[in-house]
């Protein structure tokens, strides 16, 4: 039973402008602490390993990520150690463990949170100790399952208590409406509480939107319709560099649109510009109260283009594609709801003309607070992206959020009304206690329940994907099992037994 | 007598750049379309002020780098270092890993106390440099962080460390949107602290420079460069030795001082403005003559009118006739928009400059009524042309031409402060409402003493 929102890790990027190397030797250090979910991390940042960052052959080979890998279960970043970025990582950089987090956040937040602690804090400590100066920690996490969810927001709430000066910047994705993980509304808003308190910033992305964008840009690029303007692969989708393996992931386009979206991010900290963007610039101008911190992206363009003398109309086009619906990277019309601030991040050949133009052009479509008329923020960076003559990535802090945030609560408002109780129980010492704990749930939720003998309850045991029926009085449950567990009590659930039992193969 | 420039921030330091380098360009030009040896003694007297030539073979800039990140700054040294003409001195500049974060706390309370000691080192040792030391010429936006609330805290170690010499703060106005959404309370902010403890503030506003830009130079696209250029000669032009009307036959000694005595009477007004005359792209210099009559007219009015340019002057706006108490009781439909001035200065530049009159600046009518027009008005010349114009005049004023934007802005932080939004990004640095209330007050009361001209 595969979660929809697995992220594999991004390809490595192709040129060494926009390698990781280059976020080194820029001079600015970030950590990353990627709380990696059910599945991969990025590296957000390197740090060199010898003398110097090097390259040979186009490929990067003294240097290592600035990036913390944990996992709650080893496929992945096992996959990762022996995919084209093994020489980036090493296995001091890796937390993982067997049994994963059963897609539950209570699991990943508070068993593997207090059991991994120690290490984190260590592994962390020691990435920070090879920066000049911290920045900025980015954490990206999914936020449906168990590990990135729970383990992740433990992360984040370690990283205030720990390195309470430095900024922290979730990228969260947030699961969709066919997501097939029925903890995930249970999950998210666990996780989302975290957030609210913890994060300084959060850049809320939805599959369901990559996945649009990804078949955009394929429909453009093969429609033939800009003719030879289009290279076949956008930059953004792919990765037609060095680094890259024969076969492509199905979410490897999807990823690289994360990406570019924090390279796009942490350019102006990288590279020369006439108005550098800081950061901490972010937050200061995009944050107006401390919780409303969820700022949604778009990217454009999302396709290369071959002419680099750009006419102007094209450009315009650039800063229109930001604000429409299409390119957003959550389900969302900015467009049509409040902006209470937005910036733009320009890299490449535009100048602050070009800029003023086109804020002056959007402003009449776009509703801002009224406290706020003139929220603009812009950066310029003077280095495009590889392949292209300029980009843009814009952040808004507008309440067209509102809608993903409401379906979730409604999603989780479902579930927690039709009684399907989800017990997690988080302390178990020992087996026999367990049993009895069990027994004594069995019990008492019978008595208010009304669960007949029939009634059954489901025992979702995260590491093999199976699925017990636990009978009253006749408990299959395996002995050596973890003392976590995910119960679920429901007459409802009866009806949907054989679908569950046709996702156990 | 020399200036030592401080500048500040990205903003400070990309413009101080270009401040070096049109003065360094402008004396480097041998002939200047004058006598030669009027060219030497203009040389000598503008290196003097800008520049300290110790051992090295090119003038060394008389300023203190300051930036919170090390991006510009380094930029900043390697162009000056490769022009081969002018470069900063290699021990004169500070900068930090991380930068203010467009938050003026984080620069006035955080960085600033943090780095006092090195940087008023820097700054003591630029100043020991001077044979005789004028002032201090800072230059910084208010938008971002590092410029105006290092620039705040800086100008107050500078009041107290050199307490009498002269401090002019040159400020960048941010365009009115777009720039950093908090730029209308960083302004607020800096504003207020500056107008304690400078002596005057020169304001360029971006967006008129950007006008400029694009009407006057007709760059087509415009970028930051451009827009510093401009402001570069703007500034070079009155920076510039000149002869005032009692200095005789030597270039004025203290450019600073006669710039406060001149323009600043009174502590509650020192906001001076800026305007050039002509302004054009450079390969259409040459095929344009300038009459000494048409840009004093031209000046004039931009003066009375509050035209930034020469371009879309409104040339009904007259002054009110001596003895009406009222200035609008003119029977035109248009409101009168007439700029009542405190004092003005006129500084002329190039050929034939002596034969011309500038009796319509000593019009009592364009004046307040408690100054005496002959004190209000006073103008510095000299044959050397500048900067490749054959003609060219500048006005420094202080007048109520920052009236608008300064009630624009102090109106739209106050719209922001209302409903406390951003507050809590202050308060982290320990910021607190009450000192925005107190900065508030502060400028409500430079703007009803504006206004009551």
């Amino acid at each position: 039973m595969a979660p929809r929102a697995h992220y594999p890790p991004p390809q490595p990027l192709p040129d060494p402008r926009l390698s990781p190397l280059q976020w080194a030797s820029a001079g600015t250090r970030w950590a990353a602490a990627s709380g990696t979910w059910r599945c991969g991390s990025t590296p957000t940042s390197t740090r060199s390993g010898g003398d110097g960052p090097d390259i040979y052959k186009g490929k990067i080979c003294s240097l290592k990520a600035r990036a913390l890998l944990i996992d709650m279960e080893e496929g992945v970043v096992n996959e990762i150690l022996q995919g084209p970025l093994r020489d980036v990582f090493d296995s001091k950089q890796l937390i993982t463990d067997v049994s994963g987090s059963g897609n539950n956040w209570a699991v990943g937040h508070k068993l593997y949170g207090s059991q991994y602690r120690e290490n984190i804090v260590e592994k962390l400590r020691k990435a920070a100790e090879h920066c000049e100066c911290l920045q900025c920690f980015f954490i990206i996490h999914s936020m449906g399952g168990g590990t990135g969810s729970g383990l992740g927001t433990f992360v984040l709430k370690l990283l205030e208590d720990e390195f309470p000066e430095v900024y922290r910047f979730v990228t969260s994705v947030y699961p969709s409406g066919e997501d097939d993980v029925i903890t995930s509304p249970y999950n998210s808003v666990l996780a989302m509480k975290e957030l609210n308190e913890h994060a300084d910033c959060v850049l809320p992305i939805e599959n369901e939107s990559l996945f649009d964008i990804v078949n955009k840009i394929h429909q453009m690029a093969n429609s033939g319709k800009l003719g030879s303007t289009v290279k076949q692969n956008s930059l953004i989708t792919s990765s037609a560099g060095s680094a890259k393996t024969a076969q492509e992931k199905p979410f490897d386009a999807m990823n690289n649109i994360l990406a570019n979206l924090l390279l796009n991010l942490t350019s102006s900290a990288r590279f020369e510009g006439s108005l550098n963007m800081d950061l901490n610039e972010i937050t200061m101008n995009l944050v107006p109260f401390p919780r409303l911190h969820y700022l949604v992206s778009s990217l454009t363009p999302l396709y290369t283009l071959a002419d680099v003398n750009v006419p102007s109309r094209r450009l315009d086009q650039m800063f229109s594609d930001a604000f429409s619906r299409d390119h957003q990277l959550i389900q969302a019309d900015p467009k049509h709801s409040l902006y209470l601030a937005c910036a733009l991040l320009v890299r490449g050949n535009v100048q602050v003309s070009d800029l003023r133009r086109n804020i002056e052009r959007l402003k009449p479509s776009l509703h801002f607070v009224s406290w706020n008329q003139e929220g603009w923020k812009t950066g310029l960076c003077s280095v495009p992206p590889v392949g292209h003559s300029h980009s843009l990535l814009a952040l808004a802090n507008n309440t067209c959020v509102k809608p993903t945030f409401i379906e979730l609560k409604d999603r989780f408002m479902k579930l927690y009304k039709k009684k399907v109780q989800l017990i997690i129980i988080t302390s178990v010492a020992t087996n026999h206690e367990y049993l009895a704990l069990l027994k004594q749930i069995l019990v008492s939720q019978r008595s208010c329940l009304k669960v007949t003998a029939q009634d059954f309850c489901l025992c979702y045991l995260k590491k093999s994907f199976q699925w017990l029926l636990l009978k009253k009085g006749n408990l299959l449950i395996d002995l050596y099992i973890p003392g976590y567990i995910l119960i679920v009590f429901s007459s409802e659930l009866v009806s949907d037994r054989s679908a569950y039992q046709l996702e156990m193969d | 007598m020399s200036i030592v420039t401080v500048q500040l921030g990205q903003c400070g330091n990309q413009i101080g750049h270009e401040v070096f380098n049109t003065i360094c360009s402008d004396v480097r030009d041998t002939h200047g379309l004058c006598s030669k040896k009027e060219n030497e003694s203009y040389r000598d007297a503008s290196k003097e002020r800008f520049f300290c030539e110790e051992q090295s073979e090119v003038p060394v800039a008389r300023a203190v780098l300051i930036d919170m990140e090390p991006k510009v700054i380094s930029q900043t040294l390697s162009l000056a270092a490769r022009s081969g003409y002018w470069k900063y001195d290699d021990g004169s500049h500070f900068s930090q890993k991380q930068g203010s974060g467009n938050n003026w706390a984080n620069g006035y309370s955080v960085h600033g106390p943090r780095h006092k000691e090195v940087i008023m080192d820097l700054v003591q040792k630029e100043a020991e440099k001077c044979d005789r030391l004028a002032g201090f010429f800072t230059i910084m936006s208010m938008a971002g962080g590092t410029g105006s609330g290092l620039g705040a805290f800086v100008t107050q170690c500078l009041r107290d460390a050199f307490p009498t010499s002269f401090l002019l703060n040159h400020v960048i106005w941010p365009y009115s949107t777009g720039e950093v959404i908090v730029q209308n309370y960083n302004s607020v902010l800096t504003l207020s602290h500056l107008y304690k403890s400078a002596d005057a503030l020169l304001v360029h506003e971006n967006d008129v420079v950007h006008k400029i830009c694009a009407q006057l130079m007709n760059i087509k696209q415009i970028s930051f460069k451009d827009i510093n250029q401009v402001i570069a000669h703007q500034l070079g032009s009155v920076f510039q030795p000149t002869y005032t009307a009692e200095g005789g036959l030597h270039y004025s000694r203290n450019p600073l001082g006669d710039l406060m005595e001149t323009l600043v009477p009174h502590p509650e007004f020192k906001m001076l403005g800026l305007r050039n005359i002509p302004q054009m792209p450079e390969n259409s210099l040459a095929y344009s003559t300038f009459s000494w009559p048409g840009l004093i007219k031209h000046l004039r009015q931009m003066l009375i009118a509050n035209a930034k340019m020469e371009e879309g002057i409104d040339w009904q706006v007259q002054p009110p006739r001596l003895g009406s108490s009222i200035p609008s009781s003119h029977s035109t439909n248009k409101p009168l928009h007439f700029n009542t001035s405190i004092a003005n200065l006129v500084i002329l530049r190039g050929k034939d400059m002596h034969s011309v009159d500038l009796g319509s600046f000593q019009d009592p009518s364009l004046y307040t009524s408690w100054l005496n027009p002959k004190d209000a008005f006073h103008s510095w010349k000299t044959l050397r042309a500048f900067n490749k114009y054959e003609k060219s005049a500048s006005l420094v004023s202080n007048s109520q031409f920052l009236l608008k934007p300064l009630d624009n802005v102090v109106g739209k932080a106050w719209n922001m402060f209302a409903s406390k939004a951003y507050i809590h990004q202050y308060t982290k640095f320990g910021i607190e409402e009450e000192d925005f209330l107190d900065s508030f007050t502060a400028l409500e009361q430079v703007i009803s003493s504006y206004s009551s001209l």
